[in-house]
């Protein structure tokens, strides 16, 4: 028995020392650091010191002054300048854009590889996560020179705009190229949890209706998509929170109206140095991200139930 | 018309197969055009790739990556074995939520909790910090790779084991071992593969003491964009090609768990 307890700390023990020390302490203390000031140089006002008289390190708050060392002051910012829910908003729209847009891309393509010849699945699926596997700059990269004003594509677009008179757009650095690139960054996360819950479905059932008259839209709409909302979900929770959370792509692609939600944390910890305010971002948009994944977490759930 | 059908949906499945392949070709095929643009072909040379094989930065950040990626393909591949054998074997309330929860949050939010977290430790930003970060994300992965093949395992082959005299040391030694090896390879590959693209939490985590390739990646499409970046991205496709095949012929089902 005590051999057995052993085992199990032996086992699980160092990843968890690990992950404690290198991921919850610094969400801790990323948490903690909203309730504070920033230092005078930006960071943290600290809230210890080198006494210079005893050359010892000493804690600076103590009960009577912690109201110049904590305050609340970040969050009523937060909720206080209308911009920055704006721009949480702007994020979920950009985000839950790009997961019905993949929605769209993916769905039959999936379909189709669950119906393809066994033998040919394995093939059509890895072709799906190959372009995925390639760096995720150069995968943005690659739309940076297919949407610049001087490639083939952005060319031609403006030749026939100006056909029908419309001025050239510019495409590169725009909301649509936000979108776009979101879109192919994200599409196999889709694709991948969507095939996985296709492949299962019982193709007798399918046959059924169709016997009992039920037409293609019909055999869709009532049998196949309801038994497939555990892997939409499964597959909107897959692209929609790391879309939401994204800063590279609006960085890189989105000009100066592009940015979403993570721009804005980057500035305040890089650019500005505003810890405090910047740990308030990280906390809503975790806050965010977990309402999120709890949600798709029960409708998937309640999705099972009626498919069953 | 079940034919007509399928037709329609074989042609949005190309489609949607071109709108994932094109601008990669696209990337690969200007890193041979003898022009600063990517705009017009002009004609094929190897100029970029000569540049890129000239840049001392750039080499610097290739070894950068290297360094990283090893580290942490061969740390979080132990821990993230463990990690794995421990949620399958064990019923753990906490190890499950530390491993899963940095795989499902937004990368920002573990970049810059990291950052705040170095800064206080005051140790200075580069290879360590992001090493060390890498790990963090990477155990995750690992780990579930790990236990989805130790679930698709059977387990009367340990209990065999047992019943022979094996004492539960040697019957993971020379059982369960051998049978989750193809998940632990996928696993250590899959660990170097997210490393060596990172570029959110290295971002954050490099400060200016390290510069890896998707950082320098990222500082020059910032600037401008130039083919030497589509040579290096070519050849990072092929790194990652290779890996690939190497995972299918050293662990023919890697590939798989992964999926």
């Amino acid at each position: 028995m005590r051999n057995n307890r052993l085992a199990k700390w032996l086992i699980s023990g160092p990843p968890l020392l690990y992950l404690l020390l290198f991921f919850a302490i610094p969400s801790a203390i990323m948490a903690f650091a909203a309730f504070r000031f920033p230092g005078d140089y930006g960071g943290l006002l600290p809230l210890m010191d080198v006494n210079p008289d005893t050359g010892k390190t000493e804690l600076l708050i103590n009960a009577a002054n912690f109201r110049e060392f904590l305050t609340l002051e970040n969050f009523a910012r937060f909720f206080q300048e209308p911009v920055f829910f704006e721009l949480f908003i702007k994020s979920f729209w950009y985000a839950g854009l790009t997961t019905v847009i993949c929605l769209v891309l993916a769905y039959p393509l999936a379909w189709l590889i669950a119906r393809s010849p066994k033998k040919h699945r394995d093939l059509l699926v890895l072709l799906v996560i190959l372009p995925f596997w390639s760096n995720f700059l150069i995968r943005v990269y690659s739309w940076m020179i297919i949407l610049g004003p001087q490639g083939y594509f952005a060319r031609s677009i403006n030749a026939v705009l100006g056909v029908i008179g419309v001025g050239p757009v510019q495409l590169l650095f725009s909301h649509f190229a936000v979108i776009l690139v979101l879109v192919y960054v994200h599409l196999p996360f889709m694709v991948l949890p969507l095939y996985a819950n296709l492949e299962k479905h019982d193709m007798n059932l399918l046959d059924a209706a169709q016997d009992l008259g039920a037409n293609a839209w019909q055999r869709f709409w009532r049998i196949t998509w309801p038994l497939s909302l555990p892997g939409v979900w499964a597959g909107a929770a897959l692209v929609f929170i790391p879309a939401l959370g994204m800063f590279a792509v609006p960085d890189l692609v989105g000009g100066t109206d592009g940015i979403m939600i993570g721009n804005l944390i980057k500035q305040q910890f890089l650019d500005s140095r505003d810890w405090p305010f910047g740990s308030v971002l990280s906390i809503m948009l975790t806050l965010a991200v977990l309402m999120l994944a709890g949600l798709a977490t029960l409708i998937g759930r309640g999705g099972k139930r009626n498919a069953l | 018309m079940h034919s007509k059908q399928s037709k329609w949906l074989w042609g949005a499945a190309g489609l949607v197969y071109l709108f994932l392949y094109l601008p990669l070709i696209i990337v690969v095929v200007y890193s041979f055009n003898d022009s600063k643009l990517n705009a017009e072909w002009v004609g094929f040379t190897f100029k970029w790739y000569e540049i890129l094989f000239n840049d001392a930065q750039m080499l610097t950040a290739a070894r950068n990556t290297l360094i990283i990626g090893l580290v942490t393909s061969v740390c979080s591949t132990v821990l993230g074995t463990l990690a794995g054998v421990a949620m399958y074997k064990y019923k753990l309330r906490l190890l499950p939520v530390l491993v899963l929860t940095p795989i499902a949050i937004p990368e920002i939010l573990m970049g810059v909790s990291l950052l705040i977290f170095f800064v206080m430790l005051n140790m200075t930003l580069g290879l360590v910090s992001v090493t060390l970060s890498h790990i963090a994300f990477c155990i995750g992965f690992v780990a579930i790779v790990v236990r989805s093949r130790l679930q698709g395992m059977d387990e009367s082959l340990v209990e065999a084991a047992r019943d022979l005299g094996a004492t539960p040391v040697q019957a993971f030694r020379l059982v369960t071992l051998p049978l989750i090896m193809p998940g632990i390879i996928a696993g250590a590959l899959m660990a170097f593969t997210l490393s060596i693209d990172d570029f959110v939490i290295t971002f954050f985590t490099a400060g200016a003491g390290a510069s890896t390739l998707p950082l320098q990646i990222y500082s020059m499409i910032r600037i401008a964009v130039t083919p030497e970046v589509n040579a290096i991205s070519t050849l990072l496709m092929l790194l990652t090609l290779a890996l690939i095949v190497i995972a299918s012929k050293v662990a023919p089902g890697a590939i798989k768990a992964q999926s």
